[in-house]
Parts: structure tokens; C-alpha cells; sequence
């Protein structure tokens, strides 16, 4: 059985046993993770059942989940895995807020991670604790191990059928004092009767109630509230902000409102929060605004012109074949700045004193933002508590970090608790956004339709290490994040999913500093990548005059890429023709394309039918159909509803989404500036789960946009018999196109 | 200070006249309904009932509302039930239309789906597609559930005419 214990992350540890017995150990010690009033700085020992997984004497158990609700729904699914396992219904089963006094580190929330690293986490804590209640229970009852079962946490014996006991009486509330080791046997997926269903979300009948907590609706005792006042829009990232002068006599007319200044960061708190909005944007501030940045018109020359540093991704067989195949295609196009923005601009709330820090936002990674935060303060990490409360989906690395930093400060230098809510121009103007690209891909195949060679490059900048606050508070530099290959041209998408004898892949690190800040936008890069990369593989296609869909099916053997393509195809009810047949550039024409691609794991396919009105340059996408491959999918109206956001919102970031500048600041600051999909502009979509009980989880959280960015693309095509090489689609650069 | 009708009853608030809806609802009064968005009148988030019809809060000074209902998400199984002469249930048929569909992810912009769609389908308990589209326009959301936010309110609909035919038969019968 290939169980999601294949990828289990816990370093193991030999039982203790005894003459081939497990010896079950309770120490009966109350409970202490998240139990109690003062509970101590974490994480707590991954190692001890205890971290994960607490039983009360009612028969339900608490479930320690290091994972954020990012509105994905993984509080539900990893729930679902838990109660699985201990054989509890969804009623017995709950969890706890990120906490990091509290909750186990199970590393950040991103990559589409919360299944795939977390979801065998669970479920081996889960099998495991189900174990040593069983070997409790066999002890008390008399009876085999052996002749156990359990229903819904009720434990009953085949050899006595007067031997009954539940969880709760055996343990309730009293730790399990155990080691995790790792080695207790979980089910066989054949046996699921919660994991793989459709099991409603917990939080949605609050949220639809509005009694939900998000974290805009918390707040501390006397807090102040707080906004924070910078340029409007950021300028290049080296220059952080800069504050030539401050009056701060231009907000004596609002009662109760201060500046908080460290350097060349500014606040202002106010104890209503009207005050705190008005005194932000009352107050006087002179900025050196540097003429540093690009612009949109200079951007991928400069990109593409100034000093890089070459990695080579990949390098497999000899490209010069391109030289000698039968058909051969160039294509290079570029992807534009996009924005996280959160339907809520980010919030978050601290006490900071002396001794001790509490600071509530929306991380997608408790223990990172604790390390940061300590060292803004001068704190130790273990004096600072960091607690995740969930605003709006942020897809990435929106401005939660900044704004946790930003209200830590503001707290510790006004000495009082202060909430701060980013204003929607903050959000939009301060993001770290999903990073431009350059792409050329070079491709070849042979008078069959096999691919011959496949060459790609692509220019980029990585994300950014240090936040804004810091940055100008602290005077710390900007800096890049390391090199590793997450921020880098994406060999998976890039063409691995075909069968090629000779790939190369040249990434080009764009030095960043002198642009716009950057950081990861769900599925990084990948619509960038696909966007080139698959509209070359099309344009194969098209020379050999075959159909795009059999022109990928020969060139795949994989069968989760064939899966995905297939399932997405068929779904579609795809009619095998070659592309651009009837296309035309007067009119209103339809057109239809097909794409593959993904993340770091899992697999996308898509189809995309749109419509081009060519007198105007309005794109309408009519239908988007998108398939995942994400091994064993535990909930599948999640995964469903996951794959309905991504294609929307890939609609959204290839016909609308671009962050505009110019060389001293970002200008995209508003819905209006920066607009995205809206309901008239909603295509028809069309979810398509491949479901795989016998693989591990691999994530679902992103992998299909790259595929239906290319789908799109290549509809353009068909339907014009003209290649955009820029998105998104506006309708100048519609019209531009058409009339090259 | 200003006297204001939320949700039935009457408040009192020391707030500047210039203070937006909003403010005072969600830090005066803890309302977790309307929330901030974008301050701007642009995204739906705040949206309130004002007489019934749909308003931004965060854009709405508390001094241009003296005499006028306000509904917030807190009142509007009352208000809902008060206008359709029903009795009052612990949830509308668009609320439990979007449990149903599991329609949310996020669920930050759920506040004005609910407000708007609510106001749509008191309004016309019957529209087509494009009418759902076109009165939803102007409410974002960023998670992309339009599709079955639109859903949600078809189903919300049949529910509707079908105790409302039901209404009839009954006298009908009686």
C-alpha cells in the first residue's frame, strides 16, 4: 500500500517494547498544549504524540495542525485525515488557531503544502494515537488488541461483547506522554469512509452567518489604532522610503492622533480609528521619490539589457538538433508585475512590552514571522508570541509580514497595543508582487510530430528578504532571497512533461534591487512560463497541421500528465481539428486552445473556449475547463472549489492584471487601476478532479493555472491566427496584435 | 452625536458626523458584517442596507443618516423575513443557498454577496443569469467563486418561489 505515509518528514525513533509487546506508557499528567492560560513559547516536541493530538474525557479530540486556513479549506481536509485514522466522526473531531505557543511547526503554509507535507503528519499522529488507545483499551477490557474495533471513538471487543470503552474514558484529558515514532500502520485507502468525500467545511456556516473571526474583527485591550504613512506606491526596492521631513503640527486638529517615527518609518496612532485614517492621510510628509524604476515602458529592456547571472536549470542530450529538424519554431513573449491583493488589505494586531510581545496576523508561517519579528524588537524568539488569525485569501506573499513588523514597532514605540489596517492603496502600492518575466523558448520536432529539441530562457528577478519596515526603520539593505531554484525558470512546466531527447533551460537571475519588490504569487512564475513555452509547443502543432491536443498526446508518456490532458480534453468535448482553421481577424470569432503545465508538484491540464471581438479588442473568455492531478484528493469539494478559483482567477491575470509604474512609483493603487475578473466577465468553468486513492496528497492549490494560461493563449490563436506575446490582453495590445 | 437605526434599534454615537458607516459599526458597535475592503466604495465588502437598498458604509458618513434603517448582515434574517411576510428563521435562503454549494473560500467578501444578492432577489425572485451577473457586478472577489456564488443564488431562488407558490395552494385549499 502506497499510503501518505510515503512522504512522512518525522525523523523516526525506536519503540520501547517488551518481549515483542508494545508497553503503553500514560503518565496521566493533565493536559497541556493549548489547555492552558499560560502555556509556554513552542514549538512544541514534534516528536510526542501529546504535540499533535489531544483526547478529552467527552470523547472528542483536539487536533494540533500546523497549517493555515487560508480560505483553501485545510482545516477541514486535515481534520478529515485525523478523524479517519482514530475512527472519530467530524462532530468529535476540532482544532486550534496557528499558534506558536500552541500548534506544531509544520513549516509555512505555501507550495500547496497544507496536504502534502501536513496530511501524512497527521494521519501518522492520528494512526499512531488510535494504536495506543487500543493497546490501553485491550489492557482495561481484558481482551485481545486484535479483537478491537472502533466507531466514532467507542471502543468494542468481537472476543467480549460486554467490553466497551471509549476514548474519553481511557485518556480524557490526560496526555499521552508518547513518542512519535512514526511506525503505527494506517488504513488502506480502501477502507476510507471520511478521506476522499465531500465533506462540508467547518468555518462555512459561520462565514456565511458572519459570525466568523477574521483577524480585521479582533482587537486587544486599549488599543490604539494605527495606519501606516508612506509614498503612495513604492518606488525601486534599494530605495525603501526615504522622509526628508515630517510636520507633524499638520495633524494638531485630529484629537488623540500621534506620529510614531523610527527612522524613516511612519505611523500614526489614534484611539478611534476615523482619526488614525484621516491623520494618515492629513499628515505632512516630504519623501525623496528617486526616478529609479523602469517604468512599464523600459522594464523588459532593461530586464533583458543589464548584467545578469546565468544558471543553467537543465541540460539533457544537445539542442544543436534544433539546427537540422524538420520544424522549428522562436517564440519569445513576456509576463507582466501582478499583484497579490487580498480582498482585505492585510491587519494585524500587537502588545509589545518589555518583556514579552504578542502579535496576531495573517503568516503563512508562525515561526518565520516570530524570528522576524524578535530581531525588529531586539527581542529573544522565545519572548515573542506569534498567533495566525485569517483575513482574506492572500495567494502568497501579500503584505502580511510588512504589516506584522510595521504594528510590532508601532506598539513597542507608542507602549500600547495597537491594531493597524493596511489602507487598499498600501496594499496595492506596497505588495511584494508576483515578479515579471522574460521568456524565448527554441523548439523543434520531427516530420512525425515527435519532439526533437526544446530550448528555453528566461529572465527574472528573485523575491525579496527584507521588509519594507525593517528595511526603513532599521536601515537594514535590501537583499534578495537566496538562489534556489523555487524563484527560477520551472523545469516542470517548461516542458517536462514531454518526451524530449535534447532540453536546455537557461535561467537569467535579473539582479533585483532596482525594481519592484517581488515574492511568490500562486504559481509563481508558471502562467509566465507556460505563456511562452506552451504557445511555442502549439505553434508545432500548427506547422505539422495537426490537432494540439494529439500533437501533446504523442509527445507524452507520463501517464499523470496524459491523465490530466486527456481528462481535460474530454470534459471539454474536444474535436480533433488543427488550430486556427477558421480563423480570422475581422468580426466577432471564437476560438478554442489547450495547455498543460503546473507547479513544484501535481499536474494541470486545461481548455479554454473564448471569443475575440476584433473592431474593439475585447476579450471574452467563454468557458474554461481544468483538470488536476494531485494524487489522493482527501476532500473533494475543496479541491473542486480550488480549481474554480484558479481558473478564475487565471481569467483574471491574463485578460486584466498588471501592475503599472512608472520610474518613481507604482500607479496600479485601487480595484479601479489594478482591476481584476468581475461577475459579467466570469467565464463558464468546468472543475475536473483525476483522483488517485493509492498516491500521496501532492497539493491542488495552484496547479492548474499555468495550463489554462496557456489554454487561453493558444485559443487567441486559433481563433485570430495571430500569437500575443504579451499579457494580459488588453484590448490595445489586442489591436496591436491583430494588426501586426 | 448621532442617533442611528441599525437593525431595529436605535443607537447613539459620539462619532464626528464625518465618520464613515462603517467605523462606527464595526468598532463601536463590533458588527462583523460590513468590514473594510478598500475604503473606496469599489470592492462590496462594507455593504450595508440603507432603506433597502445596497450602500457602501465605508464611503457613507454617519451625518447623511438620521431617519433612514440600516441592515447589516446581523439584521438580515429579519429584515428578509419582515419583507417577504415570513417568519423570521435563523438564516435566509441565500445564506443557506451558499452553504449548500460550499460556495466560499475565503468568505471575506461574502458580507456584500449576501447584501446584494439579498437586495436582487427581494427585488426579483426570479433572475435569469445575466440579471444575477449584472446586479452582482460591482461586488469583487479575489478567490474566484463567482460561479458558484451565482449558483447559490439560483438555488436561493427556486427556494423562494417554491414557498411562495406554496403559499397560495394552501389558501387554495383552506
Amino acid at each position: 500500500m502506497n499510503s501518505l505515509k510515503s512522504r512522512l518528514p518525522i525523523k523516526r525513533r525506536s519503540l520501547l517494547k517488551a518481549g515483542g509487546t508494545l508497553v503503553i506508557n500514560f503518565s496521566f499528567h493533565p493536559l497541556v498544549n493549548g489547555q492552558t492560560s499560560n502555556p509556554v513559547a513552542g514549538p512544541p516536541d514534534p516528536e510526542q504524540i501529546d504535540s499533535w493530538i489531544a483526547i478529552h474525557a467527552d470523547n472528542t479530540a483536539t487536533v494540533f495542525i500546523g497549517f493555515a486556513e487560508l480560505g483553501q479549506g485545510c482545516s477541514t481536509a486535515l481534520l478529515q485525515v485525523a478523524a479517519e485514522e482514530l475512527d472519530l466522526s467530524m462532530a468529535q473531531v476540532n482544532t486550534t488557531g496557528l499558534d506558536t505557543h500552541i500548534t506544531p511547526n509544520q513549516g509555512g503554509t505555501y507550495s500547496s503544502s497544507a496536504m502534502r507535507r501536513g496530511g501524512p503528519q497527521v494521519q501518522q499522529a492520528a494512526a499512531e494515537a488510535r494504536q495506543a488507545l487500543l493497546e490501553l483499551a485491550a489492557q482495561q477490557l481484558q481482551v485481545p488488541v486484535a479483537s478491537l474495533q472502533v466507531n466514532n471513538g467507542i471502543i468494542t471487543s468481537s472476543a467480549d461483547n460486554n467490553a466497551r470503552i471509549s476514548y474519553g474514558d481511557l485518556i480524557g484529558d490526560r496526555q499521552f506522554d508518547l513518542a512519535f515514532t512514526g511506525n503505527a500502520p494506517v488504513k488502506n485507502p480502501a477502507e476510507y469512509k471520511l478521506v476522499a468525500t465531500a465533506v462540508p467545511r467547518n468555518d462555512i456556516p459561520l462565514k456565511a452567518a458572519g459570525t466568523y473571526r477574521y483577524i480585521q474583527h479582533l482587537c486587544l485591550p486599549g488599543m490604539l489604532h494605527g495606519r501606516i504613512v508612506r509614498p503612495r506606491g513604492q518606488g525601486a526596492y534599494k530605495d525603501g522610503v526615504k522622509v526628508l521631513s515630517v510636520n507633524e503640527a499638520s495633524i494638531a486638529s485630529i484629537p488623540d492622533a500621534r506620529v510614531i517615527r523610527q527612522n524613516d518609518f511612519v505611523g500614526v496612532v489614534a484611539i478611534r480609528e476615523w482619526d488614525a485614517v484621516k491623520a494618515a492621510q492629513q499628515l505632512e510628509v516630504n519623501w525623496e521619490l528617486p526616478r529609479s524604476l523602469p517604468g512599464n515602458d523600459n522594464l523588459f529592456r532593461q530586464m533583458e539589457n543589464g548584467d545578469t547571472n546565468e544558471r543553467v536549470a537543465l541540460e539533457e542530450g544537445d539542442v544543436t538538433a534544433f539546427n537540422s529538424a524538420a520544424v522549428r519554431t522562436e517564440f519569445k513573449a513576456t509576463g507582466p508585475y501582478q499583484a497579490h491583493v487580498p480582498f482585505a488589505p492585510n491587519c494585524a494586531l500587537a502588545d509589545v512590552s518589555a518583556e514579552s510581545a504578542l502579535v496576531m496576523c495573517s503568516t503563512q508561517d508562525v515561526y518565520n514571522t516570530r524570528t522576524s519579528i524578535a530581531n525588529l524588537l531586539g527581542m529573544e524568539t522565545e519572548q515573542v508570541r506569534v498567533q495566525y488569525h485569517e483575513g482574506a485569501g492572500t495567494f502568497g506573499h501579500s503584505c502580511w509580514d510588512d504589516v506584522a513588523q510595521a504594528v510590532a514597532l508601532m506598539s513597542q514605540l507608542a507602549g500600547s497595543p495597537v491594531r493597524v489596517q493596511l489602507m487598499r492603496w498600501d496594499e496595492h502600492g506596497w505588495d511584494t508582487y508576483g515578479p515579471a518575466h522574460i521568456g524565448k523558448a527554441k523548439v523543434s520536432a520531427d516530420d512525425n510530430g515527435k519532439l526533437v529539441s526544446y530550448e528555453y530562457e528566461g529572465w527574472q528577478h528573485h523575491w525579496s528578504l527584507i521588509e519594507t519596515t525593517e528595511q526603513i526603520a532599521k536601515g537594514i539593505p535590501a537583499a534578495e532571497w537566496p538562489p534556489f531554484p523555487a524563484q527560477q525558470i520551472n523545469p516542470l512546466t517548461l516542458g517536462g512533461m514531454y518526451d524530449i531527447p535534447n532540453r536546455y533551460l537557461l535561467n537569467h537571475h535579473v539582479p533585483g534591487l532596482d525594481y519592484l519588490k517581488g515574492a511568490w504569487l500562486r504559481s509563481p512564475v508558471d502562467l509566465s512560463f507556460a505563456f511562452v513555452s506552451e504557445q511555442a509547443i502549439d505553434d508545432l502543432a500548427f506547422q505539422l497541421n495537426m490537432d494540439p491536443w494529439q500533437f501533446r498526446q504523442q509527445n507524452i508518456s507520463e501517464y499523470h500528465w496524459l491523465g490530466v490532458l486527456n481528462a481535460a480534453a474530454e470534459a471539454a468535448n474536444w474535436q480533433s481539428r488543427p488550430a486556427a482553421v477558421n480563423a480570422s481577424t475581422s468580426g466577432i470569432v471564437q476560438g478554442r486552445g489547450i495547455g498543460v503545465g503546473t507547479h513544484l508538484a501535481s499536474y494541470g491540464g486545461a481548455v479554454a473556449e473564448i471569443e475575440v471581438n476584433t473592431q474593439t479588442g475585447v476579450v471574452n473568455i467563454l468557458h474554461l475547463t481544468g483538470a488536476i492531478d494531485a494524487g489522493l484528493v482527501v476532500n473533494t469539494s475543496n479541491v473542486e472549489n480550488q480549481i474554480i478559483g484558479q481558473l478564475v482567477q487565471t481569467a483574471s491575470r491574463m485578460l486584466l492584471e498588471e501592475v503599472t509604474f512608472n520610474t518613481t512609483n507604482v500607479t496600479s493603487l485601487d480595484w479601479n487601476s489594478y482591476p481584476i475578473l468581475r461577475f459579467e466577465q466570469c467565464p463558464e468553468i468546468t472543475p475536473v478532479i483525476v483522483q488517485r486513492l493509492d498516491e500521496a496528497p501532492s497539493g491542488a492549490g495552484e496547479e492548474v493555472m499555468a495550463a489554462a494560461a496557456a489554454a487561453i493563449a493558444n485559443a487567441f490563436f486559433d481563433a485570430t491566427g495571430k500569437r500575443m506575446t504579451m499579457y494580459p490582453f488588453t484590448p490595445e495590445r489586442v489591436l496591436a496584435t491583430l494588426s501586426a | 452625536m448621532a442617533e442611528l437605526t441599525i437593525n431595529g434599534a436605535t443607537i447613539n454615537t459620539d462619532a464626528s458626523s464625518d465618520t464613515p458607516l462603517l467605523y462606527v459599526l464595526s468598532d463601536e458597535l463590533q458588527l462583523q458584517g460590513p468590514r473594510f475592503g478598500c475604503g473606496l466604495a469599489q470592492c462590496g465588502s462594507c455593504s450595508v442596507l440603507i432603506d433597502g437598498i445596497e450602500t457602501r458604509a465605508c464611503v457613507t458618513p454617519i451625518a447623511n443618516l438620521a431617519g433612514k434603517n440600516i441592515t447589516t448582515l446581523e439584521g438580515i434574517t429579519t429584515y428578509y423575513a419582515a419583507a417577504t411576510g415570513q417568519e423570521r428563521a435563523s438564516s435566509t435562503p441565500l445564506q443557506d443557498a451558499l452553504v449548500e454549494e460550499q460556495a466560499l473560500q475565503c468568505g471575506y467578501c461574502y458580507n456584500g454577496m449576501i447584501i446584494k444578492g439579498t437586495e436582487l432577489l427581494l427585488a426579483n425572485p426570479n433572475p435569469s443569469e445575466t440579471e444575477i451577473r449584472s446586479a452582482m457586478n460591482g461586488h469583487l472577489c479575489r478567490c474566484g467563486t463567482y460561479p458558484k456564488i451565482i449558483s447559490a443564488i439560483q438555488k436561493a431562488s427556486q427556494h423562494m418561489l417554491a414557498t411562495n407558490n406554496a403559499e397560495p395552494a394552501c389558501e387554495t385549499l383552506a
